[in-house]
């Protein structure tokens, strides 16, 4: 700062050294630091269960399809007299011998993978129309916003379901079709926020200097509009896992031997008459990382546009 | 012609036609079934001749809009035609129409939905309306919080809890919901009690959140400023002045939500064992029985789309800047 001072005023120097004073780093950090605590909650649930997805095949103690023992060996919640705790398996086994922790864990890597998988699909889809309709508007505007209405009008779960029993319930089918179920809503949302932006100058010049239309939509609509399609992808995140896990828990979502939160909460249902709450530890993931992901994206969307609510 | 009227008539006219492209959308879908289906169906030991003439029962011999417009008008009459279960045996005895699995069924399942809305309506205005009326109090922090958390879990979560503490732990009411046509109206309400709590669980939160904000909002603008100026109880501002403004979104919330239960019972009545139509659709998914499975989509699809043409209807007819135009 000293050596400004000497050589006189400069704003352009006062911008610069503002700006080159904190990195980007720096920056992100003093936004958390400001982060309420339902989001450090949120994010700090996040991290932990994105690195059980990863790190599956390291952390869990047994295979994923491993059957180790007796079905239904009671966790270390449920155990009594009758039914003493098994030190080796912490959370019990499940319906047919296998490790409950080992396929939790596992269930972490699958659930979750296939849920990103398929709302990445669902942005790229639906985000891609959304932004490609309002800069050349028209015939197919109308066409892709007519058939969103109708797709929209019809339940999304109960389309699923008629859907999959069409097309048979595997995994491919399952991403492509709650992706492109789901790609209605963010072409709405996409094409609504794209409205605002393609009518500025900036994008009339793009225009008139001759640039093409991927390169209109990458350089100067999507930069301009991401704030809002990061939290939508958070909210989208959400329910997509939620359609899938009830998808699953339903039978007709992901399919075993393959460990899924939602099959798991299904095949170790009975349990719960028994007065077990097994069957919880599954359905609770599932509803921990969803609580998560709302905290989270409720602190995002009031950091980035600035929302107040009447408190 | 009254402009409300005419905006209610094109309404009223979008939402049927909506609901015929839909109906387009799901009979067509049978188009994309495997080509082997009928054999799939009969069984290995099919003979070509049954093979032959199942595809003509199934009218895979004609056009696809001449049996679109069959489809449709049996519809129209409550006739889906018959079920493809119980046919590989090869006897005609066993095969079902689809109208009579699914009606004692639709019954339950409006039975479960009905109960619900009695109990969530009303409970959701009141909550939305206390929390709006003692707003930033420990009451309304403490109802916020629960019902953010209610709306993030998934619903065979909250059914399983409720099925732990409710019937297992305490033994309160029954963990499945078995009824049947001779079950008496008392029996039945108390059977259905679980489930109903769950799904009054998942939909209570957002149409109580909606009520306060509202009413909240109402609360800003001038003529509730002149009311509480002229002296009115907090309670009388709000039930008299500022409620009649907010039924529109009120409203609009509540046939959303109405809406949204369609597609929470089928997750619920699978939880249970409830014998409704959810249950119906989802069996008949696992076994790829596409009439049972087409119908139950018809039904489900064409109770949301008029509960939002209802929600939209409303909306119309009660905002007052509309009823009364410059």
């Amino acid at each position: 700062m000293s050596t400004e001072t000497d050589q006189g005023y400069s704003a352009a120097g006062e911008v610069g050294a503002v700006r080159a004073r904190r990195t980007m780093s720096e920056n992100i950090w003093r936004g958390l630091k400001k982060a309420p605590p339902t989001a450090w909650f949120g994010m700090i649930v996040i991290s932990i269960y994105l690195f059980l997805a990863i790190f599956a095949g390291i952390l869990a103690p047994y295979g994923e399809e491993e059957v180790l023992d007796a079905a239904y060996l009671p966790s270390w919640f449920d155990a009594d007299e009758d039914f003493p705790w098994d030190p080796r398996f912490l959370l019990g086994t499940d319906q047919l011998g296998r490790d409950m922790l080992t396929r939790l864990i596992y269930g972490a890597r699958n659930t979750i993978g296939i849920a990103v998988a398929t709302t990445a699909l669902s942005f790229g889809i639906g985000g891609t129309l959304g932004v490609l309709v309002t800069i050349r508007p028209g015939f197919f505007d109308q066409l892709i916003s007519r058939f969103v209405d109708v797709l929209m009008a019809i339940p999304g779960l109960i389309f699923a379901l008629m859907l999959l029993s069409i097309f048979g319930s595997t995994v491919t089918n399952l991403i492509i079709i709650i992706a492109v179920l789901d790609a209605t809503r963010v072409f709405r949302l996409s094409r609504a926020v794209a409205m605002n932006v393609v009518v500025m100058d900036y994008v009339e010049a793009a225009k008139l200097r001759g640039e093409g239309l991927m390169w209109i939509m990458r350089k100067e609509i999507i930069p301009n509009i991401m704030p809002p399609l990061v939290a939508e992808f958070g909210l989208r995140f959400c329910f997509v896992f939620l359609t899938i896990s009830a998808l699953s828990f339903l039978g007709v979502g992901i399919q075993p031997p393959t460990a899924d939160w939602g099959s798991m909460v299904r095949e170790n249902a009975t349990l719960i008459t028994y007065g077990s709450a097994t069957p919880l530890f599954p359905a609770g993931a599932i509803a921990l990382l969803t609580v998560a992901v709302n905290f989270v994206v409720d602190w995002f969307l009031h950091k980035t546009s600035g929302l107040r609510d009447e408190h | 012609m009254h402009p409300v009227l005419r905006t209610v008539l094109q309404r009223l006219g979008l939402g049927l036609l909506t609901l015929l492209v839909v109906s387009i959308i799901i009979f067509s879908s049978l188009i994309f079934l495997p080509g082997d289906f009928a054999t799939a169906i009969l069984g290995q030991a099919a003979t070509p001749e049954t093979v032959a003439a199942f595809r003509k029962e199934l009218g895979l011999d004609e056009p696809a809009f001449i049996r679109y417009f069959d489809w449709l008008r049996g519809a129209l009459v409550g006739d889906f035609g018959t079920s493809f279960s119980g046919r590989s045996g090869g006897s005609a005895g066993a095969v079902r129409q689809v109208a009579d699995l699914i009606e004692p069924r639709l019954y339950n399942t409006l039975f479960l939905a009905a109960m619900t809305a009695i109990i969530a309506v009303p409970l959701a205005l009141t909550l939305g309306i206390m929390a709006a009326l003692y707003r930033n109090s420990w009451f309304d922090r403490a109802v916020n919080a629960a019902t953010l958390t209610t709306i993030s879990f998934p619903e065979f979560f909250v059914a399983y809890i409720l099925m732990l503490f409710l019937a297992v732990k305490f033994d309160v009411f029954p963990s499945l919901a078995n009824v049947s046509d001779t079950t008496p109206f008392g029996e039945r309400v108390y059977r259905c009690m679980l489930p109903s709590i769950t799904l009054t669980l998942v939909i209570v939160a957002h149409m109580m959140r909606m009520t306060r904000a509202a009413i909240i909002n109402l609360l800003a603008s001038p003529y509730i400023e002149m009311a509480q100026l002229k002296g009115v109880s907090r309670t009388n501002v709000i039930v008299h002045h500022a409620l009649p403004n907010a039924w529109a979104p009120i409203v609009n919330v509540i046939a959303f939500n109405l809406a949204y239960l369609v597609v929470g019972v089928v997750v619920v009545e699978v939880v249970f064992v409830y014998p409704g139509v959810g249950q119906l659709m989802v069996d008949s998914v696992t076994s790829r029985d596409i009439p049972v499975v087409q119908a139950c989509a018809l039904i489900f699809a064409a109770t949301y789309i008029l509960l939002n043409l209802f929600a939209d209807v409303i909306s119309i007819i009660t905002n007052p800047r509309l009823l009364h135009p410059r």
